[in-house]
């Protein structure tokens, strides 16, 4: 698996600046993620001198990119990049395993667990494999909450999807 | 092959964004009414996907009308005639037991509608499929364990879930029936054959109703209309509600 799915182009070199404001964007939902962390940030290329950032939606519904398109927009204003759009992209559809390494990490120690191919939910508080699905949908769309049986503490995971 | 017209293409994304549109008001419906807090929170997330599909859908329909009408212009400045979603998706939510038989009958149906809409020869359209599937087989992993329960569960339950398939079951239908526009658009690759995911929709519901103890309705009367912009007399009510505030101040911005 590919621990970052942003494609960054190397034809045309992006500014470490830039690279650097948008390793800065974070999700607003999950506030300890970046964009790239979660693989909604899929590339950053140049095109005639402009910045061209491509992002995905994960879930059609998820009113948290347009606050993703504005922090874009702010981090790169700030970094004194003047020229520079923002495209969304489709296809392919954003998949959980485009979420890095990093981010899993970070993700189980917020609290909420990382998206498990084989489905085997871990307790991000004890460890327990112990669990079990109390909703199918939690706080927001790519979560669904579950329990710990070992130390009964509730809890999000984040859907494979 | 013939050449698409593109005002067919526009009249089928409308009607793919009306579809949704509408689930998703009516399943906005649901928020804070829901029947306990972990339900009420999904309903309102399957809303949330319904929407964010008729927003994608609607806006590729603005670009190929090309007369500079977006989503919103759409969504909020039509009249009941120009909506040409299906009838199934207008009905009122009902209790519990009606929104998820709908929700179940409506996802086994999209399943495979949106499987086989990823290999549409529009790439955007092809696009919004793939995105809208994933969604759909986790709707369904809900709906299907609910009419589970809900059939298999008390004789309330039962009675009150056959009921609302009884009630729903004229307006299936029209989920495997095309307008002719979209028949000519299936030529071309760009739409799927609704009537051949007839005979496996029929399967997988008989299996899922028979599981549940509950009964297939038999009833082969068949309500449509939708596509010609013919509603019940439900839709002006939910447009009604809908489209209020734009139209009592057009331009209104959050």
């Amino acid at each position: 698996m590919n621990t970052s799915a942003t494609v960054i182009s190397i034809s045309e070199p992006v500014p470490e600046n830039v690279l650097q404001a948008l390793e800065s964007v974070c999700d607003p939902e999950i506030p300890v993620l970046t964009i790239r962390d979660l693989g909604i940030l899929r590339g950053v290329r140049m095109k005639n001198g402009e910045v061209v950032v491509t992002i995905t939606p994960t879930y059609s519904g998820c009113p948290a990119m347009v606050d993703i398109r504005d922090s874009i927009e702010t981090a790169l204003e700030d970094a004194g990049v003047e020229q520079f759009s923002i495209e969304t992209s489709l296809s392919p559809a954003w998949t959980t395993d485009w979420m890095s390494e990093e981010g899993r990490k970070k993700l189980n120690e917020y609290g909420i667990a990382p998206p498990s191919q084989n489905n085997q939910v871990a307790c991000p508080q004890c460890g327990s494999d112990d669990t079990r699905l109390i909703s199918e949908f939690a706080s927001t769309a790519c979560k669904s909450l579950h329990q710990c049986n070992s130390c009964k503490e509730p809890f999000d995971y984040f859907k494979c999807h | 092959m013939k050449t698409v017209k593109n005002t067919d293409k526009t009249r089928f994304a409308l009607a793919l964004g009306d579809d949704a549109l509408v689930m998703g008001q009516r399943l906005s419906e649901w928020v804070s009414n829901g029947p306990f807090l972990e339900e009420d929170l999904a309903l309102t997330n399957v809303a949330l996907d319904y929407i964010g599909r008729s927003r994608m859908f609607l806006t590729y329909a603005g670009e190929l009308e090309g007369e500079g009408r977006g989503e919103d212009d759409l969504a909020f400045y039509r009249d009941c005639r120009e909506f040409t979603n299906l009838l199934i998706f207008e009905l009122p939510i009902g209790d519990f037991g009606n929104t998820m038989a709908r929700q179940y009958l409506i996802d086994e149906f999209e399943v495979a509608y949106f499987e086989a809409l990823c290999k549409s020869s529009d790439e955007t359209i092809a696009a919004i499929a793939a995105k809208t599937l994933k969604e759909c087989r986790y709707h369904l992993r809900r709906s299907r364990e609910w009419i589970l329960r809900l059939g298999d569960g008390t004789e309330e339950s039962h009675q009150r879930i056959q009921a609302a398939f009884d009630e729903i079951w004229p307006y299936v239908q029209e989920l495997f029936e095309m307008p002719e526009y979209e028949t000519g658009l299936l030529e071309d690759g760009v739409a799927v054959d609704r009537a051949s995911l007839k005979p496996d929709w029929d399967a997988e519901v008989g299996n899922t109703l028979r599981e549940a103890t509950l009964n297939v309705p038999e009833t082969t009367h068949v309500i449509r209309g939708g596509r010609d912009g013919v509603h019940t007399e439900h839709m002006g009510f939910l447009l009604a509600d809908m489209q209020f505030m734009q139209r009592a101040y057009p331009g209104l911005e959050w």
